[in-house]
């Protein structure tokens, strides 16, 4: 875009926001799980625990999305489960992406042996399967809650974001503006502060939307191990029940129809989300 | 005949905002054997007409024009029908000549690889290869290497060989030293005078932010300002007797060789050029002009003053001349 | 080279070394001390308490100081000796992954390799090909948001309970022994398709939106902007762009299989099918630690494999590692 000096980019960034659809689809979606998390709850009069009807029932009008082999209400286990599941891509992600951006960033501005460390601490947890790992600790834990969840799903989820981290601070290290920076003698902090972090931003952003996602399906893969936290309701949980229970030979798809659907959906969106903002981010990949 | 004519060349680039004219009407033509450098403040339009000449793809557009090397017209407007012009008869050595070859194939193979695509057997020019290789003094390992084992000058080289292999007829090289130290910038420059003495290029557009680069190898200058072109002459004219104010305040400011003025904002011209998504009428160079008059609204025809050929687009050299 | 694999080599090293620690460290200092729960479960059944406490005394060995605690698991790990399954008694836990293995394998590497293969073709194809790009994308991205688990229960829904075609439940037919015959074979196949189809699915959104979004990258390039210049057709640009896209997959591919080996273990459970990962979930519900440290084990190693095959494989396809120009990829 060339000889376009003086505008104003915040409204440019607003423009291709909105023409992108991606990212209009993928908020969409996102909106419409986060305000049923919250209203659904008082849209029925239910408990999610709770034998409110008759077993094995298909959808209907008192039921909306049917009822489970012990006659518990499918809808209202939907929409108890949809809360956690914010709460631990929310928490999980952010912790992950916290931990990671600390150590990759620390690792690609410090370099030399910092860098040597850290970056083999990294790769070193980046090779240990995740879940195995978190399937071990949560089989020896006998009481579990969303919370440990999330923090042990951040813990362990960060390496990839790490790495990412430092390529883009090598990057921008070597970028002219630092240079100068260094040059006239800035402290660090404010060159991490003034030029490094706010070019950072947008990247940050977009890591954040995949270990939320990232962190959602860990959490969901946990609960339908039966590992998930020991009370409460989730949509992996939801699915172990349907799946322990004969849904399956029973052909009652209400009941893990939705829960997997809703993951998948709000997962996919987030990720679609993000392909909206890489675009916006990055003029090379707007269409034309 | 000249070698190379453009005639009223428009090409735009297209933005959310509309229409930025970057090339706003170019009319020119190169003689045989003319090395003509294009200079011009960053954001010119320089770079955009040495592009539209070889790859005119969005969010460049096409408005109108004409160009013809030697007889034929070049259906610049068409990507695909381009193809059979670019490389044989029009190449390019690009700014980001370093990072021009694929990282993951050798050299050899790279050559190999692109002249299959005009017919050519890579084994049939084997020597024809190792002649240009010789002539830009590479050794001849090269390759058998792979592009991120050479040097930043290697590469470039390397590209010079290749964009040059079909002799074609007009080369343009772009920015191509602005990256390099001056030892090297100097020795690149000489090669790119021997490919026209020695008849690998019939003509080249040189096109750079450093006039005193132009100074050791072009035989003319044309200088562009906000998308039109301003003057036009030998070395020497444009050097010792510009004609038009922009021309003379580029020259003033000519630092010391090798830096690069277009980094920086022009000393001692207040004001910048104007948006080129309204730009104004008349003459563009107006509000920085210390000249202007009444009949700098209008704008300025670009045309030829004297017998030389020299062309200039300015009202007061115009009335200076007649 | 040489660097390049000892780097390596040195990280898997460390990285087996922290997995065994852990695997020794979880049982002994997580709060409800295991070890003992464990050990009074076994006591439950008379002819167990004195293989267990014999076992429990080489591998554990409470009476002797941490460190050689620590020492003797290490000497036990290498000679295989993991110990007794509780909830298989009296197989010996080795031996019972042993028995597992091949079945997770015979899912899994078919659906990695395959899957891998075929969303990087089809990902190069519909780059920057509007109208099959903005279809698939979509779709793409919902495949591989999409919980293994679930894919593997409406697979199993709609081909196995509702068409009646596979079964679901099982590695083969429970009427039969296994021997060697065609009719055995074609039964494994049979029970061996669903599972395969689910985890080769999901990832194959997976690998199809890299491979997309890596092209698109890879066109913007200068490379290829001086390849157009040239005048080159669009076969050779992609072609190019397509290698070129090809190396960060494979480094993608290493960065996947932990997840990928988290899918196995849930689709071997929604399906039944006795690999690893629902012998390490059985084991987890049935509380036989023993079993759940040797699967951890397994699944570790075999991880590390995976991505020692996948770092040769890099190696071969991109020149620069090979050359020594890349420290890491």
């Amino acid at each position: 875009m060339k000889g376009e000096k003086g505008k104003k980019p915040k409204n440019e960034f607003l423009y291709f926001a909105w023409r992108n659809w991606k990212l209009r689809l993928g908020l969409a979606i996102v909106l419409f799980f986060v305000v049923l998390a919250i209203v659904g709850p008082r849209l029925t009069p239910h408990q999610p625990w709770a034998y409110v009807g008759p077993p094995a029932r298909p959808p209907s009008k008192e039921f909306w999305f049917g009822t489970t082999m012990f006659g518990q209400d499918v809808f209202t286990q939907f929409v108890y489960g949809l809360y956690p599941v914010f709460l631990v891509g929310a928490l999980g992600g952010g912790l992950a992406t916290l931990i990671g951006t600390a150590i990759g960033f620390t690792a690609g501005y410090r370099g030399g042996w910092v860098d040597e460390i850290l970056n083999t601490f990294t790769n070193v947890v980046l090779v240990i399967p995740t879940l195995a790992l978190l399937l071990i600790i949560a089989a020896y834990l006998g009481v579990r809650s969303f919370f440990i969840q999330a923090v042990f799903i951040g813990c362990t989820a960060w390496p990839w974001t790490a790495r990412a981290v430092r390529a883009q601070t090598l990057s921008l290290k070597a970028r002219e503006f630092v240079d100068l920076a260094r040059i006239s003698a800035a402290r660090p902090t404010k060159i991490i502060l003034t030029e490094i972090a706010p070019n950072m931003l947008s990247y940050l952003v977009m890591v954040f939307i995949l270990q939320f996602g990232g962190a959602i399906l860990n959490a969901a893969t946990l609960d339908f191990i039966g590992l998930g936290p020991t009370r409460g309701i989730s949509l992996g949980l939801m699915m172990q029940m349907a799946l322990l229970w004969g849904a399956l030979p029973l052909g009652l798809w209400w009941w893990f129809v939705p829960p997997g659907l809703a993951i998948a959906l709000l997962v996919g969106a987030l990720y679609i989300t993000n392909v909206g903002l890489d675009e916006i981010f990055n003029p090379k990949l707007r269409e034309m | 005949m000249p070698l190379l004519e453009v005639q009223d060349l428009r090409v735009y680039y297209q933005t959310i905002r509309g229409d930025v004219k970057a090339l706003d009407g170019a009319s020119f033509s190169l003689a045989e054997g003319e090395i003509m450098g294009l200079a011009g403040e960053s954001g010119c339009g320089k770079s955009t007409l040495g592009r539209s000449l070889v790859l005119l793809k969005p969010p460049m557009k096409y408005v109108e024009g004409r160009v013809t090397l030697e007889d034929f017209s070049l259906p610049i407007w068409d990507r695909e029908k381009m193809n059979a012009f670019r490389f044989s008869k029009i190449s390019l050595i690009p700014q980001y000549a370093m990072n021009a070859l694929n990282p993951t194939r050798k050299v050899k193979k790279i050559f190999t690889d692109i002249l299959a695509t005009k017919g050519i057997k890579g084994s049939q020019v084997l020597p024809e290869l190792r002649r240009r290789l010789e002539m830009v003094e590479l050794p001849l390992d090269v390759l058998n290497m792979y592009p991120i084992e050479l040097s930043g000058g290697m590469k470039q080289r390397v590209v010079m060989v290749l964009s040059t292999f079909l002799n074609p007829s007009l080369l343009i090289a772009d920015e191509i030293t602005s990256a390099l130290d001056v030892s090297t910038q100097r020795a690149v420059v000489k090669m790119l005078v021997d490919f026209r003495d020695r008849r690998v290029v019939r003509a080249m557009i040189v096109i750079t932010h450093d006039i005193s680069l132009l100074y050791q190898i072009a035989d003319s200058i044309l200088v562009m300002y906000a998308g039109k072109l301003v003057e036009k002459g030998t070395t020497e004219e444009i050097l010792r007797a510009p004609k038009h104010p922009y021309t003379r305040f580029l020259i003033a400011s000519l630092p010391d060789i090798g830096v690069r003025y277009g980094e920086r904002k022009l000393e001692g011209v207040p004001g910048c050029p104007p948006l080129l998504l309204q730009p104004p009428r008349g003459c563009r160079f107006r509000e920085r002009c210390p000249h202007a008059f009444e009949k700098c609204l209008e704008e300025p025809p670009f045309v030829a003053i004297g017998p030389s050929g020299r062309q200039v687009a300015c009202w007061q050299a115009l009335e200076e001349h007649a | 080279m040489q660097r390049y694999l000892a780097q390596k080599l040195t990280i898997y090293i460390l990285t087996f070394f922290l997995a065994v620690t852990i695997d020794w460290i979880i049982p002994r200092f997580m709060p409800g001390n295991p070890v003992q729960t464990m050990l009074s479960r076994a006591a439950l059944r008379a002819e167990a308490v004195e293989v267990m406490r014999g076992y429990y005394l080489r591998a554990f060995g409470l009476d002797v100081p941490v460190w050689q605690q620590y020492l003797n698991f290490w000497k036990a790990v290498f000679h295989g000796d993991l110990g007794v399954s509780v909830y298989l008694f009296p197989k010996p836990v080795i031996r019972v992954i042993a028995e597992a293995i091949p079945y997770t394998l015979a899912i899994l590497v078919p659906a990695i390799v395959l899957s891998w293969i075929a969303g990087n073709k089809f990902g190069a194809f519909a780059a920057r090909r509007r109208w099959l790009d903005n279809t698939v994308l979509p779709l793409g991205y919902f495949l591989t948001a999409t919980p293994y688990m679930w894919l593997g229960i409406l697979l199993a829904w709609g081909f196995g309970v509702g068409l009646g075609w596979f079964p679901i439940a099982g590695g083969y037919s429970f009427a039969m022994t296994p021997h060697l015959s065609w009719k055995f074979v074609l039964d494994l196949l049979w029970h061996w398709f669903l599972p395969f189809v689910s985890l080769f699915l999901v990832m194959f959104g997976g690998w199809a939106i890299g491979m997309r979004n890596m092209i698109i990258y890879e066109l913007e390039a200068d490379y290829v902007q001086y390849l157009e210049s040239l005048g080159a057709p669009r076969k050779l640009i992609r072609r190019y762009a397509f290698r070129n896209a090809v190396l960060p997959q494979i480094t993608g591919l290493a960065l996947q299989i932990g997840t990928i080996a988290a899918g196995a273990v849930v689709t071997e459970t929604v399906f039944s099918y006795p690999g690893i990962g629902k012998l390490l979930v059985e084991a987890i519900q049935n509380q036989d630690y023993f079993l759940i440290q040797g699967c951890f084990l397994f699944i570790i190693i075999g991880v590390l494999l995976a991505n020692l095959i996948v770092d040769i494989a890099y190696l071969i396809v991109d020149p620069r590692t090979r050359r020594g120009m890349v420290g890491e990829i």
